[in-house]
């Protein structure tokens, strides 16, 4: 067994003193089947290898990704967008990113769709006019502030950073976000935040039907009225309503607002200069009834009763 | 009731906190931490301190979701980047707050995200587009 134990090592021993990883230029090279071949990501044994991952408690302090550019917020430029597909501008910010600059201000964007999708870094990205539809999706560090107003499903799937709306914001807005903050000082559309998995939400005026539909986990706080259906079938997470509800969703009941809740709903609230002259306390707070967890569980007519 | 009335303050053990979450809904869970609790921030890290300092945040922005957990009973932290648990060795020792351990989870899995060692950083090299 033993024996066994030390071939296998040494196998795999072997295999990493010959496998070279090739530089950036011969990977550009190859096809990406070729790539993945050449980096042993297919030719690995995984045998008697343990697939757990344990955090390694010296690993050196670094706040971005290892491939994310350096870049200065101080160090600013602008770009004039009028002329530009959105694909060349969004080209342009990451060469600019390459370049250092960490704050980039977009101007005359006319409405175009996807602008400042898929940053992966951080960076102060400054819109001054209005976005068409999923602006700023996929985004991972940057605090994004847009002047005007946005079209369908702005911030989608956003993983990290901060987006700011000054106007208002079409549907579907920060749908499936999974973490950062993503505010529109106006009202929003129907569906906002629907199928979200984290971060937080923030609408300064009202939102449409069927907000939070199928919310996940993550905060949605609504400083003026909701539609109908908020929070319908909603797993887990929390909304913050601070207007009135046109009607709850099924599944989404009220709960009772706590001193961490105040606390936090301040604090953040503050920080995007949304908090109302009375204070919180007139929040309500929606979470999930819990009732939808158990589905498969439930016979049939009892499944009738909540739908 | 809703899960945001946990205080915080108090640590269960994975046992207890499983046990109690699954009588509840009458399934198994996958995670086993209150996924609602907000973040105390007397309670925040040098290191996070200084991450929302070079990031441009005021808070902790999309750490406010990250919370201690275990896997297999030991302690562990869910990586979103790589769709899977990472444990916590036990040469750390972690406090008997939950507040506390949630602000080590988010310390050791920002360091973690960021390393030469993760996934992403081979997964990258593959199927990025030059």
């Amino acid at each position: 067994m033993a024996s066994v134990s030390t071939m296998e090592a040494s196998r795999a021993a072997a295999a990493t003193e010959t496998r070279r990883i090739p530089s950036d230029e011969e990977l550009r090279a190859m096809t990406q089947d070729e790539r993945v071949k050449a980096l042993g990501m297919t030719t690995d044994q995984l045998h008697g290898r343990s697939m757990y991952v344990e955090f390694d408690p010296g690993e050196t302090e670094r706040f971005t990704y290892p491939w994310a550019p350096d870049v200065d917020f101080n160090k600013r430029t602008e770009i004039d967008t009028d002329d530009m597909t959105t694909t060349e501008v969004n080209r342009k910010i990451r060469e600019l990113m390459q370049e250092g600059y960490g704050t980039i201000v977009l101007k005359n964007p006319r409405g175009k769709h996807s602008l400042g999708v898929g940053i992966l870094n951080r960076l102060n990205l400054i819109i001054e006019g209005s976005c068409g539809y999923f602006a700023v999706g996929l985004i991972d560090g940057p605090n994004v502030r847009i002047n005007g107003r946005v079209g369908w499903s702005c911030g989608e799937n956003m993983l990290a950073g901060t987006v700011v709306i000054e106007k208002n914001a079409g549907s579907t807005f920060g749908a499936a976000i999974r973490g950062g903050d993503l505010v529109c000082k106006g009202s929003v559309g129907s569906r906002t935040g629907i199928d979200m998995k984290g971060g937080t939400i923030i609408v300064g005026g009202d939102t449409g039907a069927l907000s939070g539909f199928m919310m996940q986990r993550g905060r949605m706080v609504v400083c003026g009225n909701a539609g109908k259906n908020l929070g319908d079938s909603m797993y887990d997470g929390t909304i913050y309503v601070g207007g009135n509800i046109r009607s709850l969703g099924v599944d989404a009941v009220e709960a009772e607002l706590t001193d961490l809740d105040r606390k936090w709903l301040t604090r953040k609230l503050n920080q995007y200069g949304l908090l109302p002259d009375k204070g919180v306390d007139h929040f309500k707070k929606i979470v999930s009834g819990k009732q939808l967890w158990n589905y498969d569980n439930l016979e049939p007519t009892e499944k009738k009763l909540i739908l | 009731m809703a899960a945001t009335q946990h205080p915080g303050s108090e640590t269960k053990t994975p046992d207890e906190f499983h046990a109690e979450r699954e009588k509840e809904i009458g399934q198994h869970i996958g995670y086993r931490y209150d996924v609602n609790l907000v973040p105390d921030y007397d309670r925040i890290t040098p290191f996070l301190t200084k991450y929302m300092e070079v990031m441009g945040w005021d808070d902790l922005n999309w750490l406010e979701d990250i919370h201690m957990g275990y896997e297999d009973g030991k302690a562990a932290v869910f990586d979103r980047n790589n769709n899977s648990w990472v444990r916590v060795p036990d040469s750390i020792e972690l406090p008997d707050n939950q507040q506390d351990r949630d602000m080590i989870a988010r310390e050791l899995l920002i360091k973690y995200q960021m390393s030469d060692r993760h996934p992403l950083v081979m997964l990258r090299k593959a199927y990025m587009k030059f």
